[in-house]
């Protein structure tokens, strides 16, 4: 039986990253057609557009992937056939796995069972993330070297040279955060952010390390490789960068690693930050008001509550996250290493020993 | 214990492959897979915090700057000689060494000396107050020698450009 729930939990965090992946590809184009005053992709209906309302959407879902995966594939002549081959698997794996450590939801009581919302309880969650997301490096770095081809090379390079560079400021960020809440367990994280400031204001990441949201967030967007940090890839300088000499399923392998990085941005946004499933002044038995309200809500809707919170708040940081990426134009490169090394890295150490000398001097200011 | 030696086996390969293989990038992709192997007996030692420590640090940052260096400078592969550099029998030395070394202690050490582990071992905690408690002396020299060896390569870095 407890096999049986742990395999469900997995299914349900891998089944909203995947679902989540192929829906930010439509969000992105029709975003994008938003954005710039265009119609977007709609050639893609049901019954010969006999329908009065376009059904674009869920023919768009499902035209995108099989259109990429019914494509020749390519491989270069002079390519390193076994690393060309393996370079798109090494970029996505690591990623799939992180989403099990993120909390979709509190506990989910059934009879006498009580089930923690999370596909795996790691107590060190948040070093797992970090350490998986890095391992996303290699499938750039080799995907560039193995093509064979100058510009796959250069993307290669600048990708691994920027990603270090970020993680730094991502980790700083990261470092303050888990000062603040005296744990690494994202569940527990979570959990810390449901209680109150002042009685009031819920004690959500966001209101006690603001800064080190505007970092990680800067630092995340950078890490995924997408605009205005997307020199691996730029497409005005190197053809598509380091996945140049891909094509079909690999290549879409690639670009499908871009927008589970982009999920996992939101996600890990939305944990540290926002509460994650939390809503505010909703507890496990119903909503506690300030002032002494209370409303009594049955313990299945609050779980449910808490999910589609979760849900929501993840959808608003991808969105947040498309309007970034075709808002501002791409960074130069010595612009790009200046922000990472002389903008954030001081500013994320400034953040972490304030956060610890505050940590010091107020215990009672954590909520531990 | 079949885990073990599944994990075991598979860090020997992949070492190996980091050894013998001509080309340096395979080698050093060999090594990236053996240090996260490594990370997974740390998993089963349940040592979660090293082991992730071990990912992040080593091959998310180490090993990929050393593919960067390896790919800069454009390292060709290694043409195979059949005869034993004096490096090489040297390393066979030290081989065979630490061969006996572990043979003499798998057999001399006592069993029944082991002990129960602490309750949390290996939580981020424990690791944490041993490291500045204990620790703190070799953990402050470590950092210097560190911030030292940094400095000194950007020493030598800038003597290179203006001569």
């Amino acid at each position: 039986m407890d096999l049986l729930i742990s395999f469900v939990l997995a299914l349900v965090a891998l089944l909203i990253l995947l679902q989540l992946t192929v829906l930010l590809l439509w969000v992105e184009r029709k975003g994008s057609a938003l954005i710039q005053d265009r119609v977007g992709a709609n050639r893609a209906n049901l019954f010969g557009g006999l329908l009065p309302f376009n059904l674009g959407i869920v023919n768009t879902l499902m035209a995108d992937p099989l259109k990429l995966f019914h494509k020749e594939d390519v491989i270069p002549k002079d390519a390193d056939k076994f690393l060309h081959w393996l370079a798109p698997f090494i970029a996505v794996l690591p990623l799939f796995v992180t989403f099990a450590v993120v909390p979709f939801g509190d506990v989910l009581v059934i009879g006498d069972r009580v089930i923690n919302l999370q596909a795996a309880n790691v107590n060190v969650g948040l070093l797992f993330v970090l350490g998986m997301v890095s391992l996303g490096v290699y499938g750039v770095v080799i995907g560039g070297w193995a093509s064979n081809s100058r510009y796959a090379f250069l993307g290669g390079v600048r990708g691994s040279a920027q990603m270090i560079s970020y993680e730094i400021g991502m980790g700083l960020a990261l470092v303050a955060v888990v000062l603040t809440y005296g744990t690494l367990d994202l569940q527990q994280i979570a959990r810390e952010q449901g209680k109150l400031m002042w009685g009031v204001i819920p004690a959500w990441g966001v209101f006690y390390q603001p800064l080190a949201l505007v970092l990680f967030f800067i630092a995340g967007i950078a890490e995924s490789k997408r605009p205005p940090f997307d020199l691996p890839e730029a497409e005005s300088e190197l053809v598509a960068g380091f996945y140049t000499e891909y094509s079909g399923s690999k290549q879409s392998m690639f670009m499908m690693s871009d927008f589970i990085e982009v999920a996992i941005v939101a996600a890990l946004v939305t944990t540290l930050f926002f509460g994650g499933w939390q809503v505010p002044y909703l507890q496990r038995d119903g909503f506690h008001f300030p002032g002494g309200f209370f409303v009594g809500v049955p313990s299945l809707v609050v779980t449910i509550l808490q999910v589609v919170s979760f849900l929501v708040k993840l959808f608003i940081f991808c969105w947040l996250q498309i309007l970034v990426r075709w808002t501002y134009p791409r960074m130069r490169y010595d612009q790009l290493m200046n922000l990472g090394w002389k903008r954030l890295l001081p500013i994320g150490l400034a953040n972490v020993v304030v956060t610890a000398v505050l940590v010091l001097a107020l215990e009672g200011f954590t909520i531990k | 214990m079949i885990a073990f030696y599944f994990i075991a086996l598979l860090t020997l390969a992949s070492a190996l492959l980091v050894v013998l293989h001509r080309n340096p990038i395979y080698s050093a992709l060999g090594l990236v897979n053996t240090l996260f192997l490594i990370a997974v007996s740390f998993v089963m030692l349940d040592a979660e915090l090293i082991a992730m420590l071990q990912v992040i640090v080593y091959a998310g940052a180490i090993v990929i700057l050393f593919l960067f260096v390896i790919m800069l400078l454009n390292v060709e592969s290694e043409v195979r000689s059949a005869r034993i550099s004096k490096i090489g029998t040297a390393g066979l030395a030290f081989v065979l060494l630490f061969a006996v070394e572990l043979a003499v202690f798998a057999l001399v050490r006592d069993p029944s000396g082991a002990q129960e582990l602490p309750a949390g071992f290996g939580s981020t905690e424990l690791l944490a107050e041993t490291l500045f408690s204990k620790g703190m002396l070799s953990f402050e020299l470590t950092s210097l020698l560190l911030l030292v060896a940094v400095v000194g390569a950007v020493v030598m870095a800038r003597r290179k450009v203006e001569s």
